[in-house]
């Protein structure tokens, strides 16, 4: 028998709070709850190549952005449905971190994170350069809510604000992609990617296809990016070149460094901390950057396994002296 | 396009390219001995305009002052480069690169947000120095008597550079350092002191170039990631820790930005982004770079 904290499905929990956060009321923890679900599982899918393959993307951004320019764009110019703009921008992100990820993979550690870093420039680029479709430095604006009427004739949701009922829908495929992606890692493939982080030679020497997984892990994270980047270009009612810029991609390094990669939910758990201190700080200062800054340092010398390394880290000393 | 025009596109792009020269061979340097991926250099670059605009406000202006400014503002930035990796970076080195990555942009947030409390968000800019002062003309193309010099400097400093690390001991042990730290180590070296020294001298090119550029360009806030992008390329492009191929990189470069402008109007930085992947996929140790060890 598993002890009780375990048996416990905590993200099913979490997930059915969440699912009540409309009827709070208030705009502001919509607002909020729907940042979070997009950004963490933007998190999640960086901590695929991060924290499982053992990977460093300093790009990760750039699929994100192609995600969310491709389905804001098939929606807005083109009146494509909500539903295929969401798989077709999935689908792109996910081609081309194919296309990316086949050059990338073939580079190890410093190369490898420069060469990601280079090609996310190239799309942020042409994102920035190409008036006429994306928009250029002005952004893609006035992208339209999806058609969420039919919501109306179930019960509870009849008298929901958009705002309120797009949140449902994000709340409902993110979860559905963290499951996705839980499996995903539990799974043979994903002990194979953990293998190849442990020791890339030592996987290479049982036979294991090191290069051809890593790829596989490099355009299943750059698909869940392009998935979370349409949701978040719809959430907030225009894509901008920025989603694909490098700074963008250092940002969601640092939620996954701060929740804490050697966990599941340590990078989720980060993206919600990171985005309420951003809205608690930016209340009271514009000097968001230096306290950012100042606490990645903390981080990075004090708390090294981030959040959930260091609480479970403490847990388990807790626990230790108690048997002991 | 008259010859007089190719000639003005050339002489920016070399201009430019001296620039990012200078800068970049300190990225270049660091990475090369301490084998950290410096972030923070466009900071440092950034922090050296905004001291040698100080220095200058201070002093005043009297014949050499600007020199003074430049070289004060240097030294200020080598100083600051040198605490930062003896109380902060150093700790760092036995961890995972992502860390030390991690650790040098939380420096660009930083120092940043310093900047921006210690001199505003205004355009600032220094007036070029009073013996710099005319242009020659060449063809029809005018060139500023400072660009020429910075044209000047750029090989200069090289060649002083190449001098340095070829032909004294320190130069010697800073080749090994880059070559072999842990061999370098063991045969007693105090490799912990040639760290500091090459994270100082790198500042000291970082600032040395921002503060060489504030005649030419304005002082404002975000130069710092324009500059670290560019300098990541010109050192990718040349080959990572090496010093002629990140000459050659800043060669290519601003011929690159400079030319590129003309075929294909506000694809340049596109194609420089182009540039970078190529080389990385096709010779990832870059132009004149050979392979890193581990």
């Amino acid at each position: 028998m598993q002890p009780l904290h375990r048996r416990i499905p905590w993200a099913v929990l979490v997930f059915l709070a969440a699912a009540c956060v409309p009827w709070l009321g208030s705009r502001f923890y919509t607002f909020l709850a729907t940042d979070i679900a997009i950004l963490a599982l933007f998190a999640v899918s960086l901590n695929l190549l991060l924290g499982y393959t053992g990977l460093v993307s300093f790009g990760h951004a750039a699929y994100f952005g192609i995600g969310a320019y491709t389905c804001a764009i098939l929606m807005k110019t083109y009146g494509v449905p909500f539903a295929l703009a969401l798989i077709a921008g999935t689908a792109n992100a996910a081609l081309w971190a194919l296309l990316f990820g086949a050059f990338c993979v073939r580079s190890t550690k410093i190369y490898f994170s420069m060469l990601t870093l280079a090609f996310a420039q190239i799309v942020w680029a042409v994102c920035f350069k190409w008036n006429s479709v994306t928009g250029g430095e002005q952004g893609f604006n006035n992208v339209p809510y999806p058609n969420m009427d039919w919501m109306d004739a179930l019960p509870l949701l009849g008298g929901l604000r958009a705002g309120d009922k797009f949140y449902l829908v994000v709340l409902i495929l993110t979860g559905i992609a963290f499951a996705l992606i839980k499996r995903v890692v539990g799974s043979p493939f994903g002990r194979v990617l953990t293998a190849i982080r442990e020791n890339p030679e030592r996987a290479e020497f049982i036979g294991i296809a090191v290069q051809r997984y890593q790829l596989a892990a490099f355009v299943m994270a750059g698909a869940f990016a392009g998935f979370a980047g349409a949701l978040f270009g719809i959430f907030n009612r225009g894509v901008f070149p920025d989603f694909a810029y490098w700074a963008k991609s250092a940002e969601v390094l640092i939620m996954v460094i701060l929740g804490g990669m050697g966990h599941f939910w340590g990078p989720a758990i980060g993206a919600a901390m990171l985005t309420v201190l951003n809205q608690e700080i930016n209340a009271h200062t514009v000097y968001w950057p230096f306290i950012l800054g100042s606490i990645l340092i903390v981080l990075l010398f004090a708390f090294p396994g981030g959040i959930v390394g260091t609480l479970s880290a403490g847990i388990a000393r807790v626990r230790r002296r108690r048997d002991a | 396009m008259s010859l007089s025009f190719l000639l003005a596109q050339s002489v920016s792009g070399l201009t430019a390219a001296m620039f990012l020269f200078i800068v970049a061979s300190g990225l270049s340097l660091i990475f090369g001995v301490l084998r950290v991926l410096n972030f923070a250099h466009g900071s440092f670059y950034m922090l050296g305009a905004y001291t040698a605009w100080q220095v200058a406000q201070w002093i005043g202006t009297f014949t050499g002052s600007f020199w003074l400014a430049v070289l004060g503002s240097a030294i200020a930035v080598a100083l600051l480069g040198g605490v930062i990796e003896r109380l902060l970076l150093r700790h760092l080195y036995g961890r995972d690169d992502l860390y030390q990555l991690l650790f040098t942009y939380a420096l660009v947030l930083i120092l940043g947000d310093v900047a921006r409390v210690l001199w505003g968000t205004q355009q600032l800019s220094v007036p070029r120095p009073a013996g710099l002062n005319g242009a020659f003309e060449v063809f029809g193309a005018v060139v500023p008597h400072y660009n020429l010099f910075i044209i000047l400097l750029g090989p200069a400093l090289a060649i002083a550079c190449w001098l340095l690390l070829s032909r004294t001991g320190t130069g010697r042990m800073i080749r090994a350092a880059a070559y072999d730290r842990e061999m370098l180590a063991a045969l007693g070296a105090d490799v912990g002191k040639l760290y500091t020294l090459m994270f100082m001298a790198g500042s000291f090119l970082a600032g040395l170039g921002g503060a060489l550029v504030t005649p030419v360009r304005s002082i404002v806030p975000g130069m710092d990631v324009d500059i670290i992008v560019e300098a990541f390329i010109v050192v990718v492009i040349g080959g990572l820790g090496s010093f002629w191929g990140t000459f050659l990189g800043a060669l290519i470069f601003g011929q690159v930005l400079a030319f590129g402008i003309l075929i294909l109007p506000g694809f340049s930085i596109f194609a420089v982004f182009a540039l970078m992947a190529l080389v990385l996929v096709v010779r990832p140790s870059g132009l004149l770079g050979r392979p890193v060890k581990g």
